[in-house]
């Protein structure tokens, strides 16, 4: 904690000082214009997620690489390159830092143009950017210092997430802010969902981080609540973290970013409302599918699987929502490989919420609980879905924010595209294989009526798999570097993103403009 | 759809919208999670569980440290392989004293709920420090370091009050001898009451005699290290609970 402690205080000096050079130079800028979008900090949004994106891909291959070939990447005096220590690190960069700044760019993004007004609060969402990149940094220094809660996608431990706390508190008011100086009547679909990932993040996180810290000077602390009841908290948030950050976040982009890059109205009014409220009700109370057949009472296993498979409905709701937008301009998959990339997240998003529903019955689960196909099923989900659909989002705000006319090359876009598609697909039929071989090998009877394999057994089967999940996750994270490249070059306004090459077309992110 | 209709107060009014989002997603976790607290059979009636000693806790503080839940379970399930690869399935009262919880979602390792004494100490000391010198086609990083680091306990009778006032049962005496019951569990040779004194101690607890092992775990006597306090922790895993006295057809035990 003392190295976090030294963090803290260098970087509240550094902003302090920061702030102070920044507002003694600002002559005739005025950092509050009400006549224009805050647009700065969506681009400072968006290169960070660009950078958070390749970090955590990083890391993912190395711990990919690491079950594949233990003898070549564990270094034995190099405790904190560790499998138990990175594997934390990678899910929290892609989901929190990769994902979280994806989510606060855009909705940034998104709720200026849909109110017609700029960002409220003045320096407040500046403060909520840096403070969620210094949890992140807090986080994932920690990680590798073996400060954690073991409580998975919720690993900080007590000051990293009081200190999330104000900062979320912050980006909650700050979005309500805006949405209550708007100059549009109607609070825009988006909005909702942006709304419902704040609001039940905020309860999720407080409530599962209830702990008591053992001296104020110490990183650990203990849980509030133990055992059965720590695990279904546990798990209550930890599925949501799925439903509320990787889902109505991600939900949200979706509804924004669709409709305007293939210029068509949202394809049904009448069913957002409806997949969205039974979403938001559904999905909290798929926790307990996670502790089938645990020592969790059953009541709960049967309503946390009943609802699971209820959850199927609304999620299909907003990818038939997203997809039909199209009507009318199907044309555009084909010219346009930033549409592709969206369309083919709601196809992984279609796919993985049938999945999911299918993996929550009791019997299915038996086989696929503790196995890779769980790993399988969260990729398909995170690298397809959440991935893709973060992808379309910066490729389009990157063109809409520095104003170009066009992306830098879109045949880059297309090896992205293809690159990433085929990594997924290696990454997910070999973790299938190899969760199912597992799953069947650990219950094989020998016709002696004795278990047939020894648990190391089902291990070395898996190797071959795990090789081919790490080529999936290299072709993945290289497509993550060709799009920055793609980026950079697009923000430079190199190639076809030079000035005077097309009229623009994009929306022009400056000045004030109809909403949606 | 006079429905429809309604929903644009929503769309008109953020604080609304804001209290309906917060009123729709509390309900799921409310109907769920509050009974576990309140209804008395969620946690089953067992002989034997008592509070980890603090080197067991300190061991377990290493484990949840060097992320091992990230690919061992600790919770057999009741299906008949498990049964018969780990030992009796996970009881709720297992885990009654844990916080947090250690039950893991992921076995790219064997599930450990019943590893206690199912394997000496040395394995465990050659297993960690070299995990392929015992297993080859192991994929588990070595855990070599632990072995030379020393095991820091200053302030372990803190975090036997913090886990007290969490409801683990801690006894004022445990608190108060915390340091002393650490050392003496660790190191065989070392002063005797302290030892007839931690046993006393924690077997009263526990009910019955036999749970507290003492040993030099890592096998070397000079220090006390990490390594210690984490055999200790693996070897008295899933070995508290009185299988013997335990009624699984009981009613009171269906949940």
């Amino acid at each position: 904690m003392g190295a976090h402690a030294w963090i803290f205080l260098i970087l509240t000096i550094v902003g302090l000082l920061a702030t102070a050079l920044w507002a003694g130079s600002l002559g005739g800028r005025n950092p509050f214009d009400q006549t224009v979008y805050e647009d700065t900090i969506v681009k400072f949004g968006v290169t960070a997620s660009m950078f958070w994106g390749i970090a955590g891909f990083l890391v993912g291959v190395i711990i990919a690489l690491q079950l594949a070939f233990p003898n070549i990447m564990y270094f034995e005096q190099l405790g904190w390159t560790n499998f138990g220590r990175l594997r934390p690190l990678h899910t929290s960069a892609v989901i929190f830092a990769f994902g979280g700044n994806v989510l606060l760019a855009t909705s940034f993004y998104v709720v200026q143009r849909t109110c017609r007004t700029r960002l409220a609060g003045g320096l407040w969402p500046w403060f909520v950017f840096w403070g969620y990149n210094l949890f992140i940094v807090i986080a994932g220094t920690g990680y590798l210092m073996g400060v954690t809660q073991s409580k998975e996608y919720a690993e900080p431990e007590w000051y990293a997430d009081l200190w999330l706390t104000i900062v979320w508190v912050a980006y909650l008011l700050v979005f309500l802010g805006t949405i209550w100086k708007r100059k549009e009547p109607h609070i825009y679909v988006a909005n909702w969902f942006y709304l419902s990932f704040i609001v039940t993040i905020a309860m999720l996180h407080i409530v599962n981080n209830l702990t008591l810290p053992v001296t104020l000077t110490g990183s650990k602390s203990y849980q509030l609540f133990g055992g059965v009841q720590d695990a279904l908290t546990q798990w209550w948030y930890g599925h949501n973290a799925v439903g509320f950050f990787l889902t109505t976040g991600f939900l949200a982009i979706m509804y924004y970013f669709i409709p305007k890059r293939v210029q068509r109205p949202v394809y049904s009014y009448r069913l957002s409302i409806v997949h969205f409220w039974s979403l938001i009700f559904i999905y909290i109370w798929a926790g307990p599918h996670h502790l089938h057949y645990t020592a969790l009472p059953q009541w709960a296993q049967t309503l946390g699987m009943t609802f699971s498979v209820m959850l199927w409905m609304p999620s299909w709701g907003g990818m038939i929502n997203g997809v039909m937008t199209l009507s009318g301009a199907w044309d555009r998959l084909r010219t346009d490989p930033v549409v592709r990339m969206m369309v083919v997240a709601l196809a992984f998003y279609g796919m993985s919420t049938f999945e999911g529903p299918l993996m929550s019955v009791r019997a299915v689960n038996a086989l696929s609980h503790y196995t890779e196909w769980g790993i399988a099923h969260v990729h398909s989900g995170s690298m397809g879905w959440v991935g893709f659909i973060s992808f379309g989002a910066l490729y389009c705000s990157t063109q809409w924010l520095w104003k170009r006319p066009a992306l830098y090359s879109l045949r880059l876009v297309e090896w992205h595209f293809w690159l990433a598609t085929i990594g997924i697909l290696f990454y997910i039929v070999a973790l299938y294989f190899a969760g199912i071989l597992e799953g069947l090998m650990w219950r094989a009877y020998n016709e002696y009526g004795f278990l047939e394999y020894s648990f190391i057994e089902t291990v070395e089967a898996k190797h071959i798999s795990y090789v081919i999940r790490a080529v999936g996750g290299s072709l993945y994270l290289t497509g993550a570097l060709i799009m920055a490249y793609n980026l950079v070059r697009t923000a430079l306004g190199h190639g076809a993103a030079a000035e005077g090459t097309r009229p623009v077309e994009a929306p022009a992110a400056a000045t004030l403009q109809p909403a949606e | 759809m006079g429905l429809m209709k309604k929903h644009e107060t929503l769309e008109r009014h953020s604080l609304a919208l804001t209290l309906g989002i917060l009123v729709t997603v509390a309900i799921g976790g409310i109907v769920e999670i509050a009974p576990l607290f309140y209804l008395e059979n969620t946690i089953e009636k067992v002989e034997g569980m008592r509070p980890y000693t603090p080197l067991e806790l300190a061991g377990r503080n290493v484990y949840i440290r060097e992320g091992c839940y990230v690919c061992h379970s600790q919770m057999v399930r009741p299906l008949r392989d498990e049964v018969e690869r780990y030992g009796h399935y996970s009881l709720a009262a297992e885990s009654m004293y844990d916080h947090p919880f250690q039950w893991g979602s992921k076995r790219t390792g064997p599930d450990l709920a019943r590893v206690g004494g199912k394997y000496s100490d040395a394995w465990h000391v050659d297993h960690l420090k070299d995990p392929q010198s015992m297993v080859p086609e192991s994929v588990m990083p070595p855990y070599a370091f632990l072995a030379d680091n020393k095991l820091h306990y200053e302030t372990i009778g803190d975090h036997l009050k913090a886990l007290r006032f969490e409801g683990v049962p801690y006894t004022d005496e445990m608190i108060e001898n915390a340091k002393a019951d650490l050392i003496a569990q660790a190191d065989p040779d070392a002063d005797y009451d302290a030892q007839d004194a931690l046993v006393a101690r924690y077997e009263e607890a526990a009910g019955r005699e036999g749970s507290v092992r003492i040993a030099d775990y890592d096998g070397n006597p000079d220090k006390v290290t990490e390594l210690d306090a984490l055999v200790a922790y693996l070897q008295m895993v899933g070995t508290l609970v009185d299988f013997s006295t335990y009624e699984a057809d009981d009613l009171d035990n269906r949940r």
